[in-house]
């Protein structure tokens, strides 16, 4: 057996069963969470309910979190795994502690998710229909946010697990530069550890102390620009894997090489520097918060366009040179050279197209003044369905289709299948994002069970709001059906015979890391730099807001999204202790 | 470092868009004057509105020749005062505040939208036009029967506005 036909599996065994175990979560969140998506289509449109449209909400909850937080995340961890272990050519240092993370992880992510589907059974009186980005005063049952945190501290232990192999093989390799792919997992870690800061903050000082009662009020405004502090830097800690499989795995499917290395560590010191002093442009139209704090902010959002307009460049040229091996010809004569037959390729070919148009709305998001016509409208979710939606979840189900194999020894049990999935999850979110974005545009809102109103109808321009209703419901169930063969073309394939051979290689870049300043890999540096910018971008907004509104707030009261009304967790944990009061 | 003739090319497109971009939201919003929601609105306590000012009797009121200030409290799972009555082609100032949770506050149809969060007052600036109808929605999830808040702001002719009409719930 040739050392180049070698699996992952084969190479490294313990990693690889980590490696899968966390795919496992993320794969069931995306199951659990297709399925809410699917009511949510059908519900809004009022095309089919089947639930009671307060339930519509724990429905939402639940999608946002599953998908948004459990699946990306878990996928995330279960990808750098492979790439620390992959490029570095070494096992963690204790895997013990790899093994304690990911369980922490998945213990936290099982208490948050059970907390929120309980919110179906009302007599429990236990719920958390918060959404996911749980802005209080409406106040979740304190499970809800000890799961979430229990979950964040096993992201931070992964990264300290990958910094600390990282650093032990610098020891053994002292004048090499990082690899690749071990650089884009520290980066993106870095970003990890600042951005996660602002919702640490959220949680443990203010939300999880005062739905345990332990505080009474809050500050609404203080603890939802907090959360908005890591809700942007978020999108890149979604976007950054894609990214990853973008600039190392599909110049190999394409059958060229990644044009440049160094760009590529370019982008993703951008994304460490840029990503987080930005959150604000998601409080554009809130009140308490003074225009130029937003003015900084659109600024640097406009910046941040710089590293996603680089990496279209290196994408598009990576594919070219892969297509012009493989004999393409003439000025977009190359395209028809590609491997469109590889689902792994299609389906990151079309996440890569639906990103540029998601890039496109996403700048009219971003500017303050248009923004007022579309904010919190459906217009938001038609967006980021194209992003996260889909140039992240199609590119890591189509690298999945790639990985895979490479995890289990077995082969995939139909391509074929794997193509039509792929193309028809882009099928789906055109119809689906296209018909949110153009109902956005005509007022109708988002987060929303009936956005049917007694008093009005939404004016259409052109076609009507019957017309994009079927386009999201057709849209939303084509998208639902491609989830279940995806999954169930990985479940199959468990069922195909271990075979040798399956490794795959990746090549090296034209243009290697050595054509790079040494100071790119200087990530002390680079982090110092990223908080200096963090702490100039937010200082003097949450000051103002602590000033303006107090540290916890004006007064007011909590709701909590509890059917039994108020929950006072100190009595009841005290009543478990026998000790009343 | 080695950079690509068309990679500098497109850097150097893409700064130019950026730059662009940032121009005309600048222009747009110093030059134009396009007013964004900001912190003038002050902040209130949101258990005690009874006994502020303006917020224990929401409403409209005139200020000035042709201006108006209408003051708009949103709570699960409606807004006050409902309907908003204002009179046509005049200057309408909305100071929004919410009694419990957050909600949205979005004329249909038109620019003016924004977030209604508790303690804090959001304030709005609409130059209102012909008469005619508007549906408010709420635009932000605020409790299980958030898809039935709305409400209307209704603008009458000149000549039939009654300032009682947007006083009086
Ligand atoms: C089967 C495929 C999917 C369908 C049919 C679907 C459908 C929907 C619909 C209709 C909404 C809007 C609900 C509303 O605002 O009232 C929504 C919201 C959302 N979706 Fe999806 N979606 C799908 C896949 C995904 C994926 C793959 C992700 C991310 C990885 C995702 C993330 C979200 C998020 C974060 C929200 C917003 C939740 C909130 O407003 O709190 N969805 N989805
Ligand atoms: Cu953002
Ligand atoms: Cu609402």
């Amino acid at each position: 057996m040739s050392v180049d036909q070698e699996t992952f599996a084969d190479r490294y065994p313990q990693e690889a069963e980590l490696v899968r175990r966390a795919f496992l979560v993320a794969f069931t969140a995306l199951g659990l969470g297709a399925l809410f998506g699917i009511f949510q289509a059908l519900h809004r449109t009022n095309v089919l309910r089947i639930i009671p449209s307060t339930d519509y909400y724990t429905a939402l909850t639940a999608h946002g979190v599953l998908l948004a937080i459990v699946f990306t995340i878990f996928y995330l961890v279960g990808l750098y795994q492979w790439a620390v272990t992959r490029s570095l050519d070494r096992s963690p240092t204790n895997i013990n502690f790899t093994r304690a993370w990911l369980t922490l992880m998945t213990v936290g992510s099982a208490i948050t998710g059970v907390t929120i589907l309980l919110g179906f059974v009302d007599q429990i009186g236990i719920s958390a229909d918060v959404l996911f980005t749980f802005y209080a005063p409406l106040q979740a049952h304190p499970l809800f946010y000890t799961g979430l945190v229990v979950f964040i501290i096993g992201t931070w232990l992964a990264g300290v697990d990958w910094f600390r192999t990282w650093l032990h093989w610098k020891q053994d390799n002292p004048d090499e530069r990082i690899p690749l792919q071990t650089f884009m997992v520290l980066t993106t870690m870095i970003m990890w550890y600042i951005a996660t800061i602002g919702v640490a903050i959220a949680v443990l000082f203010f939300l999880l102390p005062w739905s345990l009662g332990l505080i009474d009020t809050v500050n609404p405004l203080l603890t939802r620009t907090l959360f908005w502090f890591f809700g942007h830097p978020v999108v890149y800690f979604w976007l950054l894997p894609a990214y990853m499989l973008w600039y190392t795995v599909l110049p190999k499917l394409a059958g060229g090489r990644l044009f440049s290395d160094p760009l590529a560590r370019v982008v993703f010191v951008l994304f460490v520097l840029l990503s987080t002093p930005v959150g604000i442009h998601h409080q554009y139209v809130d009140p308490g918060i003074a225009e130029g704090f937003k003015f900084i902010a659109m600024t640097n959002t406009m910046f941040l366009l710089l590293p996603s307009l680089l990496t279209a460049f290196t994408v598009v040229a990576s594919m070219e040179h892969g297509a012009r091996q493989r004999g393409g010809e003439g000025l977009f004569g190359w395209l028809t050279a590609l491997p469109w037959r590889d689902p792994a390729f299609t389906g990151m070919a079309l996440a890569g197209l639906m990103f540029a148009a998601g890039g496109f709305s996403g700048m009219i998001n971003a500017g303050m003044n248009i923004n007022y016509l579309i904010h919190n409208t459906l217009w938001v979710p038609g967006h980021f369905h194209l992003t996260v939606g889909t140039a992240v979840a199609l590119t890591m189900m189509a690298g999945t289709y790639w990985l895979w194999p490479q995890l289990t020894n077995r082969r995939l049990y139909s391509r074929p299948i794997g193509l039509l999935q792929v193309v028809m999850w882009f099928g789906g979110m055109a119809l689906m994002s296209n018909s949110m974005h153009v109902a956005g545009l005509y007022g109708v809102p988002r987060r929303t069970a009936e956005p049917q109103y007694a008093g009005f109808d939404f004016n259409t321009a052109f076609g009507s709001m019957a017309e994009l209703n079927i386009q999201l419901a057709v849209g939303g169930t084509l998208l639902f059906v491609s989830t279940l063969l995806f999954l169930g073309n990985l479940t199959l394939s468990l069922g195909n015979p271990k075979v040798e051979g399956l490794g795959q290689s990746l090549p090296e870049p034209l243009s290697g890391a050595e054509d790079s300043p040494r100071v790119l890999d200087n990530m002390r540096l680079w982090a110092g730099i990223a908080l200096v910018l963090v702490v100039l971008a937010y200082v003097l907004p949450l000051g103002a807001i602590i000033q303006n509104g107090g540290l916890f707030g004006t007064g007011g009261d909590a709701y909590p999204v509890s059917v039994l009304g108020t929950f006072d967790g100190l009595d009841a944990v005290l009543e478990l202790l026998g000790v009343g009061r | 470092m080695h950079i690509h003739q068309y990679e500098k090319l497109w850097l150097g497109m893409s700064l130019l868009l950026i730059v662009g971009f940032i121009a005309t939201i600048t222009y747009g919003a110093v030059g134009v004057g396009v007013t964004m929601i900001d912190d003038s609105g002050g902040n209130v306590d949101p258990n005690a509105l009874d006994e502020h000012p303006e917020f224990s009797d929401p409403g409209v009121e005139k200020v000035g020749e042709n201006e108006y200030e209408a003051y708009v409290v949103a709570r699960q799972f409606i807004f006050q005062p409902d309907p908003i009555v204002v009179p046509a082609n005049s200057t309408v100032t909305f100071y929004v505040t919410s009694a419990d949770v957050v909600h949205g506050f979005s004329v249909v149809g038109t620019n003016a939208n924004t977030m209604v969060i508790p303690g804090e007052v959001a304030e709005v600036t609409v130059e209102v036009g012909e008469p005619g109808e508007y549906g408010i929605v709420c635009h932000e999830y605020c409790g299980a029967g958030h898809h039935s808040m709305e409400g209307m702001l209704r603008v009458v002719p000149e000549g039939e506005y009654n300032s009682s009409d947007g006083g009086e719930q």
